[in-house]
C-alpha cells in the first residue's frame, strides 16, 4: 500500500513538469492552431453577418481575387513592403554604419533613433496625418515662410498617399534596423579588421569586402521582422489614411476588417486572412525551421 | 555485496550505449576514483548514482537497499558539483544551508551544523557573502561544504579540481584526502586527471569507450596496467610502449628493440619467463621512464638490470628530474635521468632497464601477456 | 584615443544630426503644438513654438474632449489601457518564466517541437483569429470587457513570454538545478528558489516587452471591446478621427502624447532592456 502510494507520487512528479506546460500548449493549440482551422474553414463557408457552416468550395477565394479593393490591397501590401523593407534596411545599415566610427555620444543618439519603436502606430500615425496634411502640416509651414509654390499633398492624393504610409513606416521602424546592423557590426571580431587595416584595406573596402558580407545574420533578422509587420500592418494604415482617400491605401489588414466586421462577408475576410497568414509562414516557416535546427 | 553497489549497470541513449554493462562493489569507507578521458562514460555513471540520470539496466544499491527509483534527494548522498553550483542569489550560509532546510532540519540545528562545517573548512568569515564574491577556492570549500552537512552515504565528487589552477589544485587535493581520512565517508570521484586518481583513491576504475578498463588499487593499475590504454593512460611521461620481439637467447627470455640504425639490442626480461608460445613473435613492451635510467639512479636491488648504450636524441632538463629520448623499436622511447646528467644529444650515454619492472602487451588484444 | 576634427569627421556629426532632426521633428510637431490654442495652428504656424502658451488642450483630451457618447476625455480609457495591461503582463510573464523553466531543465522527448509550435504564435496576423476569437468571447460572456481583452493578449503573449525565458534559462546552468535536487527541493521550490531569484534581466525584458506591445495594441482594441471598455489607442483614433465639429489638432497631440507617455516613460528608463527585448524578441529561436 505505502509502495503504491510513494509509486503514485513519484509518477505524478515525473508528470509534474509537463502538467505545468499543459495549460499553455492547449491554449496555444485550441486559439492559434484551432482558431487557424476554424478560420480556414469559414473561408470555404458561406459565412456573412455570422459563421455559418455551408461549404461553398473555393468561391470565396474567386470572389476575393475579382474584387477590385482587393487587387488594390495586394498592390499596395506589395509596393509598401518592398520600400518599407529596403529604405529600412538602407537607412538603417548607414546609420548603423555611421555610428559605428566611435562616435561621442553614441548612446543618446541612438537612443533618439530608436524611441519611435515605443510609440503605438496610432501615435505614430496621428502625427504623420497632421504633419503631411496640407492644409496645416508641411505644405501651409512652407507657404507661411514665403514658399508659396510648395506643393506636398501625397497624404490627400490617391496615387501617392501609400507612400506617405511608407514615410511614417520607415521613420518608426528604421531605428531598430539600425540597431540590429549596430549589434551585427559590434559582433564582428575586432581583430580581423585590424587584419584587414594592416593589409591595407581602405575604410569602403573594409566596410564593402569584410564587414556587411558578415552581416547577412543582421539582414535576415531584419527582413523577416520587417516582412511580417508589413503584412501585418494595420493600426498605421488606420490611423494615418484609413484606408483613403477612397480606397487608396487599402491593405489586406484593413480589407479584412472591414469585409468581416463592418460589410457582412464574413466568408471573404476570412478567405482574405488566410492569404495573409500564407503569406507570412511562406517567410517565417522556414526561417524558424533552420533556426531551431541549428540550436539542436 | 559492497556497501555501494553497481551491478551490471548499463545506460543508453536511444540506440546509443554509452556505458556497457558495469560491476562494481564499492567497500564502505573507500575512495574509489572514475577516472578516464572525456566521453568514457565516467560523468554518466556518477549521475545515474546520484539518480540525476536513470539507469538503462541493472541496478544500483546503496547499503542494500536498491535505489533506482529513488529520487535524489532520499538517497542519502551529497555531490560536489564541477562547477560547485553554488546558488548566486543566497549567501554561503544560505547555500549550506538550503539542504537541510528542504529536509526540515530545525533552524537551530542548522545553525550549529553550518558553523561545524565552516569551521572544519575555515568559511567561517565566509559565512555572509555570495558566491559571486569569493575566489575559486574558497568557492571549491563552500561546495564541500554545503556537501558535508548531509552525514551522507555516499559522497560524489564530479571533477571538483578542474576548475582551479595548478597550485590550487594541489593545495585542495591533499585537503579532500585529509577530509576522508577524519571522516571516513565513502566516496566516488570522477576526474580526467591520472594523477589525482592515484593520490587519492583507495581503488581505480579506468574508463574508456563506455567499459571499465581496469579496476584495482593505484599501485596494481600503475604497476601492472591491464592493456595498453591503462599504461598510456595513467602516469606521466606516460609509460613508453615499444614494438618489439620476444625471443630466447642464451636459455633467457629476451625482448629485442630495434635502434635507429637497424641493430637490434637485447635485454633479458625474466617476466616473460612464462610466454614461450609468444617466442620469435611482435609483442609491445611496457617500460616506465623511471625504469630506464642512469646507472647510478637505478635500484640497485632490482633482480634484471640490463645495462645498455644508446644514442641520445633529446636532453630535456626538468629541474628535478632530467628527460632523455632514444629511438627504441621505431618509438621515441623517454627515460628519466637523474638532474645532473652527463647525456648529451647526438652522443651515446648508458642506460639501466630495470626490466623488472617491463611488461609485455599483446600487439592485437593489446591485453597485458606479462 | 582622442580622434582629430578632420572635415570628414563634422560632416559625419552634421550627418547624424540631421538625422536626429527628423526622428524628433514629429515629437516636437505634437508636443508643441499641443501647448498652443487651435488658431495659431490653422494659421500654418505648425513648426513656430507657441506664442500664446496653454494647458488647455491637455486639460481638454484628459477629461472634456468628445470621444464616445459623452465627453470624458480620454481619462476613462487611460484607466482601462492600464487595468489591462497590469494583470495581461503579469499572467503571461509569469506563464512563459514556467514554460522556460520547463523547457529547458525538465526536458522531455519532443520539447524542441512543442517549442517551435508554441513559437510560431509569434508571427501569426492576428486578422486569422478575430473571428473565432470573437465568437468564442460571446461564449465566455467576456465580449466587450476589459477581462475579455486580457484573456486575449495573454494567450498572444504566451508565445513572446516563452521565447524570451526558455532562451534565458537555456544559458542557466543545469548543475544549479541538479544540485538543488539532490538538496531535496522539489519542482516548484527550485523554480521559487533558485530559477526565479536569478531571472531578474529576463524578466524586466519580457515585461517591458509584453507591457509595450499590449499598451500599443490596437488590433484586439478595436474589435473587441464596446464604448466603455476600449482601451487608449481605440479612443485616441477614434478622437482624431471623428468627423463631427472642429478639428483640434492641438487636442489631438496632446492626446496622442498621453497615449505615448506610458511606453516613451519605460524606454527612457529602461531604454537597454527595451533593446534587448526587440533583438531577442527578432532573433528568434
Amino acid at each position: 500500500m505505502a509502495r503504491s502510494a510513494s509509486s503514485a507520487r513519484a509518477a505524478l512528479r515525473n508528470l509534474l513538469p509537463r502538467l505545468v506546460l499543459s495549460p499553455s500548449v492547449a491554449l496555444i493549440a485550441i486559439f492559434v492552431y484551432g482558431f487557424i482551422a476554424f478560420t480556414s474553414y469559414l473561408s470555404f463557408s458561406d459565412s456573412r453577418m455570422l459563421p455559418s457552416y455551408g461549404w461553398v468550395g473555393l468561391s470565396n477565394y474567386e470572389k476575393l481575387f475579382s474584387l477590385r479593393t482587393w487587387d488594390i490591397a495586394l498592390n499596395n501590401l506589395a509596393v509598401f513592403g518592398i520600400l518599407y523593407i529596403a529604405i529600412c534596411c538602407v537607412l538603417g545599415l548607414m546609420l548603423a554604419i555611421l555610428l559605428d566610427q566611435r562616435i561621442r555620444a553614441e548612446g543618446f543618439i541612438r537612443t533618439i533613433y530608436l524611441y519611435p519603436m515605443a510609440l503605438s502606430f496610432i501615435v505614430t500615425g496621428v502625427a504623420w496625418k497632421w504633419f503631411l496634411d496640407p492644409g496645416i502640416g508641411l505644405e501651409a509651414v512652407m507657404h507661411d515662410w514665403g514658399w508659396t509654390s510648395f506643393k506636398f499633398d501625397w497624404i490627400k492624393n490617391r496615387d501617392m498617399a501609400i507612400y506617405t504610409v511608407v514615410i511614417a513606416a520607415v521613420w518608426q521602424t528604421s531605428g531598430f534596423v539600425m540597431a540590429t546592423f549596430l549589434a551585427g557590426l559590434r559582433g564582428i571580431d575586432a581583430e580581423m579588421l585590424r587584419a584587414a587595416e594592416v593589409d591595407g584595406a581602405s575604410t569602403f573596402a573594409l566596410y564593402r569586402r569584410i564587414v556587411i558580407p558578415q552581416l547577412r545574420p543582421a539582414f535576415l533578422s531584419a527582413f523577416v521582422v520587417l516582412a511580417h509587420m508589413a503584412i501585418k500592418s494595420y493600426d498605421l494604415v488606420v490611423a494615418l489614411t484609413n484606408g483613403g482617400p477612397g480606397t487608396a491605401t487599402e491593405v489586406p489588414a484593413t480589407f479584412m476588417y472591414s469585409y468581416t466586421f463592418t460589410r457582412n462577408q464574413m466568408g471573404i475576410g476570412a478567405a482574405s486572412a488566410e492569404i495573409m497568414l500564407l503569406t507570412i509562414a511562406a517567410v517565417i516557416v522556414p526561417y524558424l525551421w533552420s533556426e531551431l535546427r541549428e540550436k539542436r | 555485496m559492497g556497501f555501494l553497489d553497481i551491478d551490471n549497470v548499463t545506460k543508453s541513449y536511444g540506440s546509443v550505449q554509452v556505458l556497457n554493462s558495469t560491476q562494481i562493489e564499492v567497500e564502505e569507507g573507500e575512495f574509489l576514483v572514475l577516472v578516464g578521458p572525456s566521453g568514457c562514460g565516467k560523468s554518466t555513471l556518477l549521475n545515474m548514482i546520484a539518480g540525476l540520470e536513470k539507469v538503462s539496466d541493472g541496478e544500483i544499491r546503496i547499503n542494500g537497499t536498491r535505489v533506482n527509483e529513488v529520487r535524489p534527494a532520499d538517497r542519502n548522498i551529497a555531490m560536489v558539483f564541477q562547477s560547485y553550483a553554488l546558488y548566486p542569489n543566497m549567501t554561503v550560509r544560505g547555500n549550506i544551508s538550503f539542504g537541510m532546510e528542504m529536509h526540515g532540519v530545525p533552524k537551530p540545528e542548522r545553525e550549529a551544523k553550518i558553523a561545524e562545517v565552516a569551521e572544519l573548512l575555515q568559511i567561517t568569515h565566509l559565512l555572509d557573502r555570495k558566491p559571486g564574491q569569493l575566489s575559486g577556492g574558497q568557492r571549491q570549500r563552500v561546495a564541500m561544504g554545503r556537501a558535508l552537512t548531509r552525514y551522507p552515504d555516499v559522497f560524489l565528487f564530479d571533477e571538483p579540481l578542474s576548475n582551479l589552477d595548478a597550485k590550487l589544485r594541489v593545495d585542495m587535493r591533499t585537503e579532500i584526502k585529509k577530509l576522508h581520512q577524519k571522516l571516513g565517508t565513502t566516496i566516488v570521484y570522477v576526474t580526467h586527471d591520472q594523477i589525482e586518481a592515484l593520490t587519492l583513491s583507495t581503488r581505480i576504475a579506468v574508463m574508456f569507450g563506455g567499459d571499465v578498463q581496469q579496476l584495482g588499487t593505484p599501485q596494481e593499475i600503475y604497476d601492472n596496467p591491464a592493456n595498453m590504454f591503462v599504461a598510456g593512460f595513467m602516469g606521466s611521461p606516460a609509460m613508453n610502449l615499444l614494438p618489439a620481439r620476444l625471443l630466447r637467447q642464451d636459455g633467457v627470455m629476451c625482448a629485442g628493440l630495434k635502434l635507429a640504425d637497424g641493430s637490434e639490442v637485447l635485454l633479458p626480461f625474466p617476466r616473460a619467463e612464462g610466454l614461450d608460445r609468444y617466442a620469435g613473435r611482435e609483442i609491445v613492451l611496457g617500460i616506465r621512464p623511471e625504469a630506464m635510467t642512469d646507472p647510478e639512479g637505478a635500484d640497485r636491488d632490482s633482480p634484471a638490470l640490463a645495462q645498455v648504450d644508446l644514442p641520445v636524441d633529446v636532453v630535456e632538463p626538468a629541474g628535478s628530474d632530467t628527460f632523455v629520448t632514444v629511438s627504441l623499436g621505431g618509438r621515441d622511447a623517454i627515460g628519466r635521468f637523474r638532474a645532473h646528467t652527463q647525456a648529451r644529444a647526438g652522443h651515446p650515454a648508458r642506460f639501466a632497464f630495470d626490466m623488472a619492472k617491463a611488461v609485455a602487451f599483446d600487439p592485437k588484444t593489446e591485453a597485458r601477456l606479462a | 584615443m582622442s580622434i582629430p576634427l578632420s572635415f570628414g569627421r563634422i560632416s559625419l556629426y552634421l550627418l547624424l544630426g540631421l538625422f536626429c532632426i527628423y526622428y524628433l521633428l514629429p515629437l516636437y510637431v505634437m508636443v508643441a503644438n499641443s501647448l498652443k490654442p487651435l488658431d495659431e495652428i490653422t494659421s500654418g504656424g505648425m513648426m513656430a513654438l507657441p506664442s500664446d502658451w496653454t494647458l488647455a488642450p491637455w486639460r481638454s483630451a484628459w477629461s472634456e474632449a468628445q470621444v464616445g457618447v459623452e465627453a470624458t476625455g480620454l481619462r476613462p480609457y487611460f484607466t482601462n489601457s492600464l487595468v489591462m495591461v497590469v494583470p495581461a503582463v503579469m499572467i503571461t510573464t509569469l506563464m512563459g518564466a514556467l514554460n522556460g523553466y520547463v523547457l529547458t531543465k525538465w526536458r522531455f522527448r519532443g520539447d524542441t517541437l512543442i517549442f517551435g509550435l508554441i513559437l510560431f504564435g509569434c508571427f501569426i496576423p492576428f486578422q486569422i483569429v478575430l473571428i473565432p476569437m470573437a465568437r468564442t468571447l460571446g461564449l465566455l460572456g467576456l465580449s466587450g470587457t476589459v477581462p475579455g481583452l486580457v484573456f486575449v493578449h495573454v494567450i498572444y503573449g504566451i508565445s513572446f513570454s516563452t521565447l524570451y525565458f526558455r532562451n534565458y534559462y537555456a544559458a542557466f546552468p543545469t548543475e544549479l538545478v541538479r544540485a538543488a535536487e539532490i538538496d531535496g527541493a522539489g519542482f516548484f521550490t527550485i523554480f521559487r528558489r533558485i530559477l526565479l531569484p536569478n531571472s531578474g534581466p529576463i524578466a524586466v525584458v519580457c515585461v517591458i516587452w509584453l507591457f509595450t506591445n499590449i499598451w500599443n495594441d490596437f488590433l484586439f482594441g478595436a474589435s473587441f471591446s464596446d464604448f466603455d471598455s476600449q482601451p487608449m489607442t481605440v479612443a485616441l483614433n477614434n478622437l482624431v478621427q471623428s468627423s463631427t465639429g472642429v478639428k483640434e489638432y492641438n487636442v489631438h497631440f496632446a492626446g496622442a502624447i498621453m497615449a505615448a507617455l506610458p511606453t516613451l516613460f519605460v524606454y527612457v528608463v529602461a531604454g537597454r532592456f527595451f533593446v534587448r527585448g526587440l533583438m531577442t524578441g527578432s532573433v528568434k529561436g
